[in-house]
């Protein structure tokens, strides 16, 4: 058996969710090759030859292979299949994007966003928002996964020594081109893996009123998320979201502030290790999942928060 | 230009779901269902660029049994012109739904395709792509923007970092997200004007697709649940719980 696993990165890093996926791979056993596609990525092609348990890593370098459009690379992943038994990616945005047009040119079914490995073709993944957990076994000839980067350790991104190899880069198929990007950029940790995560609801009133989270969050070393109902008020913008169908956390520490803890949210976070709600409505389903509750008015207890950690 | 919306029939998005005694699946007998909410907002999106001039006529598509039928009343409702009804067991995979649509594009040949960029029982997030795949069409995935100029179409998707601004050429299908639009509810005149839009029916055979599952679910069962946990009396003992008992801070 071997796997070839679709690197996430933005040709100058490798995404952390490569390395949940390259442990998803270890537990269904074989050879662990890791593909490159970009542009001058010669960088994180060094960083996925490093990752423990990874034997080859191949690169495509092409303009067209640059931005992750998937009309270009899955044909490229398409070509490589034969010789695979498993063609797997993080169930990032890029991932959710590529890996299904993979399967359908190989007429298999894709099996999602898997939380764990029970054998080389059987995986459990949630459904319904996570409120169930179905056991799925596929018996297509290559297997096309994808995997919940929270649900599996991350491998360790040193003491790998893979060799690299460039592959026939692919071309462009000429359906799609990238225009520009609108990225976030802070300071604080990745919000998917960041050890403690600080998010405010449709309780934060006001965009202007995450500040007080952001302060929160540089004392603790947190990435701030927000709740849909946050996000689609326009609080914040939409990478905030932590979600059913935005990201899903399962930090350390999870605080979800002024959030009452939809269906939806839950699903994003109810896999954290300690959840701590604030809430100035005792009634709100968030409680039932949280470790510690604090029924307070929010705009008193997150400065308090903020002052008590000194 | 002719738009194709293909409308899921799920669990109603405000039921708690629960899981059946035998673990073989969930339950949806005597279940309130409705179309899945990322659908809605495709229709929303296909109805606006008709109303807008882009667009001539709107189709709803559904795959399922006869119920289904409700779910394009529901889209016709919303201001759909036609509906197509391709009768096939409750649980297709996203693949044979993919091919069903390929053979209703050839019929149909719509300029675009808007479909949900997930359906909220399944959460597989497949199907868009995939009918992109098999028509060799250009794909815009998770799409809360856009914009058409001629013969192609500037997206906005919601990704990991941020924000991406795609320029797809048409025909495309793209899958929508939440921020997209929001979608209107139907009116009782429109309701029953919807009852007596044309509606075809047909079933997958009939397209020669082979809806056969490949993927077989052995078990579903319910999440681990979580323990209750405490109420604290304020942010001081908070701190110290999180510092001393949970030590995670």
């Amino acid at each position: 058996m071997s796997i070839l696993i679709l690197a996430d990165h933005d040709n100058g890093q490798l995404a952390a969710a490569t390395l949940n996926t390259v442990t998803a791979a270890t537990q269904i056993g074989g050879d662990i090759h890791v593909l490159v596609a970009g542009d001058a990525s010669g960088d994180v092609a060094k960083d996925a030859a490093a990752i423990a348990g990874v034997s080859k890593v191949l690169t495509a370098e092409a303009d067209a292979m640059a931005h992750g459009i998937a009309e270009n690379i899955a044909p490229l992943i398409q070509s490589m299949a034969s010789g695979y038994s498993h063609l797997m990616a993080p169930a990032t945005t890029t991932g959710k994007n590529i890996m299904p047009r993979v399967a359908a040119l190989l007429d298999v079914m894709q099996v999602s966003d898997i939380i764990k490995v029970e054998s080389a073709d059987t995986f459990q993944r949630p459904i319904y928002a996570g409120n169930a957990i179905a056991t799925v076994t596929s018996s297509e000839s290559v297997k096309v996964v994808t995997v919940r980067s929270t649900a599996f350790e991350a491998a360790a991104a040193e003491g790998g020594s893979a060799s690299i190899e460039a592959v026939d880069s692919g071309s462009d198929s000429g359906l799609s081109s990238y225009v520009k990007s609108e990225l976030s950029s802070s300071e604080r940790p990745e919000l998917t893996s960041a050890p403690i995560v600080i998010s405010g609801g449709r309780g934060m009133q006001d965009g202007s009123n995450f500040a007080m989270l952001e302060k929160v969050a540089d004392k603790l070393g947190a990435a701030v998320g927000a709740s849909r109902a946050a996000v689609d008020a326009g609080f914040v913008p939409n990478d905030y979201q932590v979600g059913q169908t935005g990201k899903v956390v399962a930090p350390d520490l999870y605080v979800a502030v002024g959030i009452s803890g939809a269906i939806q949210h839950l699903a994003g976070m109810k896999d954290s290790k300690v959840i701590v709600a604030i809430n100035k409505d005792e009634e709100a389903p968030i409680f039932q999942v949280a470790d510690f509750g604090l029924v307070a008015d929010l705009f008193d207890a997150v400065p308090e928060l903020e002052g008590k950690l000194g | 230009m002719k738009v194709l919306v293909p409308v899921k029939r799920v669990i109603d998005y405000n039921v708690k779901v629960r899981v059946k005694a035998d673990n073989s699946g969930v339950e949806l007998a005597n279940v309130k269902m409705a179309m899945n909410p990322f659908d809605e907002i495709a229709v929303e999106e296909a109805l606006r660029l008709k109303e807008a001039g882009g667009a001539d006529e709107v189709v709803a598509v559904s795959i399922g049994p006869t119920q289904n039928q409700e779910t394009i009343r529901t889209a016709l409702a919303m201001g759909a012109d036609r509906g197509i009804h391709i009768e096939a067991p409750h649980e297709v995979e996203p693949l044979a739904v993919a091919k069903l649509l390929k053979a209703v594009v050839e019929r149909e040949e719509p300029g675009l395709v808007f479909v949900g960029k997930q359906a909220i029982d399944d959460d597989c997030n497949q199907t868009g792509q995939m009918l992109a795949a098999l028509l060799g069409w250009a794909q815009g995935t998770f799409v809360s923007g856009i914009e058409i100029k001629g013969d192609s179409a500037t997206v906005v998707r919601e990704v990991d970092g941020g924000l991406e601004h795609l320029e797809v050429k048409m025909p495309a299908v793209v899958t929508v997200d939440l921020r997209l639009n929001e979608p209107r509810y139907a009116s009782l005149p429109n309701i029953m004007k919807a009852k007596k839009k044309p509606l075809d029916s047909m079933s997958a055979d009939e397209l020669g697709v082979d809806v056969t599952p490949r993927l077989a679910i052995t078990r579903v069962e319910e999440p681990p649940a979580r323990e209750a946990g405490i109420k604290v009396s304020d942010v001081g003992e908070l701190v110290d719980k999180l510092k001393n008992e949970a030590k995670v801070i």
